[in-house]
């Protein structure tokens, strides 16, 4: 090869690179492994993190994954391929993205679904900034967030509108209800969009068709932050209010996606078609061809950054192609009713577990009203040591709300979904009894 | 090649304008601009009373695989656009200067159209970006 | 290729995968009517079967680095090794919850850190932080590091970032999201940046530099030390775009030649999945100057050798967080047992095997008569060929030998970028193809333009031997179909019938 080249060395391709560039030693650099020894140390690695019972949620669920849905998404058409832009050797990938956008738009009972964004934390930011640019009637560069919004959305809504001169404000929840009063509220003032999260943060259900109706009255575009699992039981932001939610987002791990310490997700963004042209990444339409046989293509691509450039929507290229093809199989294995008796199990889980924690002395829940498959509860004390012990008998029992607000740092966001057992239940009550003995004492 | 009306006025952007005898300027885009963007998919409109500078970019045409921005040719005021496009884009490639026009603009100064191309300058300029290198 | 019907064709009403269900629950208790939903949500109603079925075959309607050569220009399509995935999926890493404390999770952890720590090596750079979870938020991550800088020493003249004229649609669409204006600077006829234009461009406005190097164009950037002097005496700070950085891993670092914050594509460079258009991970490296604006969070180590997680509370200064957790975790993972797996030597023998296959197949089109674009520059990964010739003489463009490839079993290279050359296929073979793939393709290439020359109508066709033709792209935008319907017609595919039974 070198000869054909015409060259003596393989050195001598790299002849165009300055020399005083070249020669890092690069010795912080390991030797190579052969695949036996990495695969040692990978099975070392994760058999140290392996952890027990699982009560945590608060925006990553821990589902029953189909063992076919994993089987067939790292199969190398899927797992291998690239971008669908050759549309006709890309088929598989564009009619499996069709029939995504097809299910997310039935579960949000929105127009039009994108072919996926990075996750639900980005897909929002995403949300806000189309919101901007699709409601042009509005004066003001001006967004509220429900306080009752998961706080880690809020903060990675605002690094990634930092610069666009979009000014955020939060919608102030009750503290004792842990959800936003629609009642009271009088009017939103000069807005362009209204961001609400359904089920909220702490798992209670948001007054979503008045709150709807008070972000159009005001003129705003309402965003509406759903657990697309939840939307198998719950009414979907297509038909909340008189007029429905104008863009539905959220994170898609729950269908289908393993927790794997946060990532790889999805993330999903639906809306009506009249601002489908403001949708930020890839959509899929479907076509014919020359001999008038159905086919898939990426469609509207003169949004897109390889084609506007500086005046795209955004500068996303990518979406989350091979999470989107698990979560496709994951819910056409479901069906609607299956994802519905998850929805159910989760949420009767949820109820059962908490009755079962506030027999105990001291533990009891914080907010009343209506949830879905979480909820807060109060500890009898500072929620951090109750955990560390918890875990220390292998058992995850919450997140800890005191890390985003000291103020609630007795209180304990639980979640227990359908994989979780009544003897689970049972057990995390007794483990959850003999650690606040052991506290009480002293010990 | 392309049409080039002898009556009207361009731009080095590929817009051609005209004025009417209300004193309005009718707006679109060149034949020569239509064949080299192929088929449009979409166009976006300005909305009707908002005011525009000349070498403002004021609505978009869109085709499969470009999306351009549409300047005004002059400073004034949009008085009408042509809705028809909305649902009806491909009118701009088989009119492009009756049916597929884009937008109407009330001039702050109805002698600037004077200083745009005329049909003559308009395809010598199209004629030198068609030459082969 | 069997039924193409849609999944929701396929259904019967009440038909279910029945061991994916939890059992028959009745309606909760507590969730007043208002908040429920009354209609099915319009999901398929098949079988487990005929969801593998269906998907299976959807999956043979592909092209893939698995099952066919993929030089497809900028975007290295090598090889992902398998164990990459597999030991990235080991239920100890699979399981765990993001908000799992950090003593369940030292080993992946610990994986993490010693990633940020070899990629710091290999591009010469201070800090790494793996959060970005595509080379775009990579890009955006940078680009808002050099803004927050410049703010920090209130110097908030500094409003525009130059990108060349070559770049990346993302370098100027990042610019922007980040509240920049853009300069484009030109490229001179060797395909190098043009040094003149970029001394006039900067000055006390400028907040930044945008550049790809080997850029876009297939070439190394020769001077740019020089353009780093230039880009930081006008108190600019330097952006490395590394989609092209598998080009020169260990042979050249992106911090030695003088940038000052970095992005990395791990799903090219790291050989990470494409998974037909992701999760990509876009982990970005800077120096010493803008460590305190890093994305958070970031794996740091203690004394005790224990990991944890680097917050807002230790970098106040921080740009933030780009996603809920940990970015794409999972392909990080899958990364770091790719840098492993290559080490030290390995890391610079994928340059020079993704040069000598570049440069091999470009010799050889040319050759063959292909006119190469930069034909006295040494390709890097990847070249340009331009069909310019072909398409006035003949009427052969770029797309028909980017259809007609597909026929013969290769994936088209990228056409139509760099949008500077005109009819161009960008060519990257990259390094884990055999000679004999290579001499495959070139061969594919001569017979195709032989075709052209012979009946070219029949060119202007393909493919042919595709699931379906040329698709028709106008109607797809015009009358958007953008998702089936309960109720809709079933695919109109007049050509089922006549298909099957042939």
């Amino acid at each position: 090869m070198l000869d054909t080249i015409g060259v003596a060395d393989i050195n001598a391709l790299f002849d165009e690179i300055p020399d005083a560039l070249r020669g890092a030693s690069l010795d912080r650099l390991p030797d190579g492994l052969p695949e036996q020894a990495i695969s040692r140390l990978m099975r070392e690695r994760a058999a140290a993190d392996e952890t027990g019972l699982c009560f945590l949620g608060a925006g990553a669920y821990r589902h029953h994954i189909p063992a076919a849905v994993w089987e067939l998404t790292t199969r190398g058409e899927y797992y291998s391929a690239y971008t669908p832009y050759q549309a006709e050797a890309s088929q598989g990938t564009l009619q499996l993205l069709y029939e995504y956008q097809s299910m997310m738009a039935g579960l949000t009972a929105m127009e039009v679904s994108n072919a996926s964004l990075y996750d639900g934390a980005s897909a929002l930011a995403e949300a806000v900034l189309m919101a901007v640019r699709a409601n042009r009637k509005a004066r003001e560069r001006r967004v509220l967030l429900a306080d009752t919004l998961h706080p880690v959305y809020r903060q990675v809504v605002e690094a990634i509108v930092a610069n666009q001169g979009i000014e955020l404000e939060a919608i102030p929840a009750a503290e004792a209800d842990g959800a936003l009063d629609a009642d009271s509220a009088d009017g939103f003032g000069d807005v362009a969009a209204v961001v609400v999260q359904q089920p909220n943060f702490f798992g209670r259900l948001e007054s979503v068709d008045a709150l709807t109706d008070l972000a159009h009255a005001a003129g705003a575009l309402l965003i509406a932050v759903v657990n697309p699992v939840s939307l198998a039981l719950l009414k979907p932001p297509g038909m909340w209010g008189a007029r429905g939610a104008d863009i539905a987002c959220g994170e898609g791990q729950p269908l289908g996606i393993p927790l794997s310490s946060g990532g790889p997700y999805f993330g999903f963004l639906c809306t009506r078609k009249a601002h489908v042209r403001q949708v930020p990444g890839r959509i899929i339409g479907r076509t014919v061809d020359l001999e008038g046989r159905s086919g898939y293509t990426l469609t509207l691509q003169a949004r897109e950054q390889h084609i506007r450039r500086s005046k795209a929507t955004s500068n996303i290229c990518t979406n989350q192609g091979l999470m989107v093809t698990a979560a496709t199989i994951h819910m056409a294995m479901l069906g609607g009713e299956g994802l519905r008796q998850v929805a159910l199990a989760c949420h009767h889980n949820t109820a059962r577990l908490t009755a079962a924690l506030t027999e105990l002395p001291g533990v009891e829940t914080v907010h009343e009203g209506p949830f879905f498959h979480e909820r807060v509860i109060r500890m009898p004390g500072p929620a951090g040591p109750i955990l560390d012990r918890l875990a220390d008998r292998g058992l995850l029992g919450g997140y800890d709300l005191g890390g985003h607000s000291p103020q609630h740092r007795d209180q304990v966001l639980v979640c227990a979904t359908e994989v979780i057992t009544a003897e689970d239940i049972r057990h995390y009550a007794a483990t959850l009894g003999a650690v606040l003995e052991e506290l009480h004492h002293g010990q | 090649m392309s049409e080039v009306p002898s009556d009207l006025r361009y731009t080095a952007t590929h817009e051609w304008a005209r004025l009417e005898e209300d004193g309005t300027v009718t707006v679109g885009i060149t034949d020569h601009a239509q064949e080299s963007l192929g088929d449009l998919v979409f166009v976006e409109t300005p909305a009707v009373d908002s005011i525009v500078q000349a070498g403002e970019g004021c609505a978009v045409v869109e085709s499969v695989k470009a999306a351009s921005d549409i300047y005004a040719p002059v400073d004034g005021v949009i008085v009408d656009s042509n809705s028809r496009l909305t649902e009806e884009p491909e009118l701009v490639n088989g009119d492009p200067y009756g049916e597929g026009w884009i937008m109407r603009i009330r001039p702050e100064d109805p002698d600037s159209l004077e200083e745009l191309m005329d049909g003559d300058d308009y395809e010598h300029m199209i004629t030198e970006e068609e030459e082969p290198d | 290729m069997g039924n193409d019907a849609l999944i929701f064709e396929q259904g019967s009403p009440g038909r279910r995968a029945t061991a994916q269900a939890p059992g028959h629950l009745p309606a909760p208790d507590g969730i007043p009517a208002a908040f429920l939903r009354q209609e099915a949500p319009g999901l398929p109603e098949v079988s487990e079967l005929q969801v593998v079925r269906h998907y299976t075959r959807l999956s043979q309607r592909n092209f893939s680095i698995d099952t066919h050569f993929y030089p497809l220009g900028s975007c290295t399509m090598k090889y992902n090794p398998r164990a990459s995935n597999s030991l990235a999926l080991l239920p100890g890493f699979l399981d765990r919850h993001p908000w799992a404390p950090t003593r369940c999770g030292q080993g992946f952890m610990a994986c993490l850190w010693e990633l940020q720590d070899m990629l710091a090596e290999v591009t010469g750079l201070a800090g790494v932080s793996l959060t970005p979870m595509a080379g775009a938020q990579g890009e955006f991550a940078g680009v808002a590091m050099i803004r927050a800088y410049h703010r920090a020493r209130n110097d908030d003249a500094r409003t525009e970032i130059l990108v060349p004229d070559a770049a990346h649609g993302t370098n100027p669409a990042t610019a922007v999201m980040c509240g920049f204006r853009v300069r484009e600077i030109p490229t001179d006829s060797d395909g190098d940046v043009d040094m003149q234009a970029l001394r006039e461009a900067v000055g006390p406005a400028t907040a930044g530099i945008m550049l790809t190097n080997p850029s876009t164009l297939g070439v190394f950037e020769r001077r740019i030390s020089e353009m780093a002097d230039v880009v930081h005496q006008a108190g600019g700070l330097l952006y490395y775009d590394g989609a092209n950085l598998n080009a020169i891993l260990g042979k050249v670092r992106p911090g030695d030649m003088g940038f000052d914050v970095i992005h990395i594509n791990l799903h090219k460079t790291f050989s990470t999945p494409h998974g037909g258009g992701g999760p990509g991970a876009g982990a970005i490296g800077v120096g010493e100057r803008l460590l305190p604006f890093m994305p958070l969070p970031v794996v740091g180590r203690d004394e005790s050798g224990e990991y944890h997680w680097v917050t807002e509370a230790d970098r106040p200064r921080s740009i933030g967080r780009l996603s809920a957790f940990m970015g794409n975790a999972g392909v990080l993972l899958r990364a770091y047992v790719y840098a492993r797996m290559l080490g030290r030597e390995g890391m610079s023998r994928v340059a020079e095997f993704a040069t000598l296959n570049a440069n091999y197949l470009m010799t050889r089109l040319r050759q063959e008569g292909f006119q190469v674009w930069f034909r006295n520059r040494r390709a890097s990964h990847e070249f340009i060929i331009s069909f310019r010739r072909e398409a006035r003489e003949h009427g052969i463009t770029a797309m028909d030998v980017a259809k007609r490839l597909l026929d013969y079993g290769y994936h088209a290279p990228t056409a139509y970028f760099p949008l500077l050359v005109p009819e161009c296929l960008l060519i990257e073979p990259t390094e884990t193809e055999t000679r004999e793939e290579l001499d495959g393709f070139v061969a594919a290439m001569v017979a195709i333009r032989q075709e052209g020359i012979d009946d070219i109508d029949r060119l202007k066709g393909a493919p042919y031997a595709m699931p379906v033709r040329r698709l028709d792209e106008v109607r797809a935008a015009r009358e958007l179909d953008l998702a089936w319907r309960p109720g809709d017609n079933r695919t109109t595919d007049t050509s089922t019938a006549t298909r099957r039974a042939k």
